[in-house]
């Protein structure tokens, strides 16, 4: 039997998966927009309250990769995105996976044990979605294996300076209600003038094997994250732009150094008196000479 | 106990979720057992080894950060993905917009601890496992900063640096000399051969040294 699935696994996964441990270091401006507002806090830019460092989360990130995949992949098989946000629905997509793989229907066949058809259910989720084999999911069974942890781990993003967040107040020429005595309302805007971010992302070899993250699914993350913004403009988040991408390529799936010496390579500073207000007054000091041996240090812009 | 380790880890924030509440997480106090023998078992492990954690230090201190996220209410439901599977209609996306959830996440902020741990052979254990062959792979991974996937202090997106401590660092902690300090009960970890019973302990802090007990022990 089990031989029956590992048979059926090799089959479906088109290529080897990932073989080096990875990760990366992403920094990204936001000009007089709010990168993540704080639902606590009225909608303001995510604050650090002792520091005044600007935060924005992992899932926040997360959702605009989902977004970037959804947006330039969509319909092609094996990229479809779990967790969308508007109601996108290609079920015929869904049915079109059945001719594809006629022998998945056959689900009786494959079901002598919970273990093992709980595995292949997250191995054909996996194959199936983007974000699943990229980050992980929890699906509901009796079975542990039914939770499957993805290999690319995102952290909060933190600003390389203190933040401040500006109120703006602006207006409407029309009102909501009828009746209403009066021809304008008013509303509220949080911005920061300029502000650089950085987020420290982490991708385990090993989880990669257990998803079946590839190293063209790698190239395509990379992509995302180089492009993060170009496709998320709105009136709330101003201009964004992703300015570095710093990956740290181990040539080992352990990886061949620590991470935190590997982030400590890349160090920025600003560069003038008083308040930033562009990238031109931060300089960026990659510590290229210092990379450890079997680290592969790959700058893109 | 002739195999025991040191390792420092450290990380910008924590979530050691206290199971009582944990739809609005908050964060126990300091790292829990079960929370660090996860950071070990990150860097190596095998069936033929169980970490088991003696003492953890407390290097920085206690503070709490608050932070709302948007999150799915959800899990994937399994009956969805067989329908879809056999070629039957399901929806199988989430619709964030539908079902959205804002919770609250109390955590801890620059955490920083000593693990002090040892492992004991477990009865999957070859001939070929020796302790001191599981022991010199975590020295070497320990020391390179090598690992399995990366650690992370409770909930994955708090990812935690570490460093194996050799014998003689000293690392000072901001509770040194301050006495003893009650936490309260807190999660040791949890019995997965026994239905994923939880078990607990009285946890105590002196002067940043918490003692934990052997769980094996108790029983």
């Amino acid at each position: 039997m089990s031989a029956n699935i590992q048979e059926e696994i090799v089959t479906t996964s088109k290529q080897p998966a990932l073989s080096k441990k990875v990760e990366f270091s992403l920094f990204f401006e936001v000009r007089n927009g709010n990168p993540n507002g704080d639902p606590d806090a009225g909608n303001m830019p995510r604050i650090d309250p002792e520091t005044g460092y600007g935060i924005v989360t992992d899932v926040c990130l997360k959702r605009k990769v989902r977004n970037f995949i959804e947006l330039t992949r969509a319909g092609e098989e094996g990229f479809n995105i779990y967790v969308t946000e508007g109601g996108v629905l290609n079920e015929q997509h869904r049915r079109a996976y059945r001719a594809v793989r006629p022998h998945n229907a056959d689900s009786k066949e494959l079901k002598p044990k919970d273990a093992e058809e709980a595995a292949l259910l997250t191995e054909w989720m996996c194959n199936n979605f983007f974000d699943i084999r990229t980050f992980g999911a929890v699906m509901t069974t009796k079975v542990n294996t039914g939770q499957v942890r993805g290999p690319v781990q995102f952290t909060f993003a933190r600003s390389i300076d203190p933040i401040f967040a500006q109120e703006v107040t602006i207006t409407r020429q029309a009102v909501t209600q009828e009746g209403v005595d009066k021809d304008r309302e008013m509303g509220r805007k949080h911005v920061i003038p300029y502000a650089l971010y950085r987020m420290d992302g982490y991708i385990s070899a090993y989880l990669a094997e257990k998803t079946g993250f590839t190293d063209g699914d790698l190239e395509i993350l990379l992509e995302a994250l180089r492009n993060l913004f170009e496709h998320d403009r709105s009136a709330a988040r101003g201009q964004m732009a992703v300015r570095k991408l710093v990956v740290f390529e181990h040539s080992s799936k352990l990886g061949n150094a620590p991470a935190h010496r590997l982030f400590d390579l890349v160090k920025v500073r600003k560069t003038v008196e008083g308040p930033v207000r562009s990238f031109e007054d931060y300089s960026f000091e990659v510590d290229k000479d210092n990379t450890p041996d079997g680290v592969r240090l790959i700058e893109l812009e | 106990m002739g195999y025991g380790i040191k390792l420092h880890v450290w990380g910008d924030y924590a979530c050691f979720t206290r199971p009582e509440m944990k739809v609005e997480r908050v964060s126990y106090d300091v790292m829990t057992p079960s929370a660090a023998r996860g950071i070990l078992e990150a860097i190596h492990w095998k069936p033929a080894i169980r970490w088991v954690v003696d003492q953890i230090q407390v290097l920085n201190e206690i503070r709490f950060e608050n932070i709302r996220r948007n999150e799915i209410e959800n899990k994937i439901p399994i009956s969805a993905i067989k329908n879809t599977m056999n070629g039957k209609n399901a929806v199988l996306e989430q619709v964030v917009t539908e079902e959205r959830q804002q919770r609250a996440t109390m955590m801890l902020k620059k955490p920083a601890y000593v693990i002090h741990a040892h492992f004991n052979i477990t009865g999957s254990a070859g001939p070929e496992d020796t302790p001191e062959k599981h022991y010199n792979i975590f020295l070497r991974r320990a020391r390179q900063g090598q690992c399995f996937h990366r650690p992370y202090l409770g909930c994955r997106e708090f990812a935690a640096q570490f460093s194996l401590l050799e014998s003689g660092d000293q690392s000072p902690s901001y509770y040194s000399g301050s006495g003893e300090r009650d936490l309260g009960w807190i999660l040791h970890d949890i019995d997965f051969s026994n239905g994923m019973t939880p078990h607990f302990f009285r946890a105590t802090m002196r002067d940043g040294y918490i003692d934990v007990p052997d769980l094996t022990e108790r029983k």
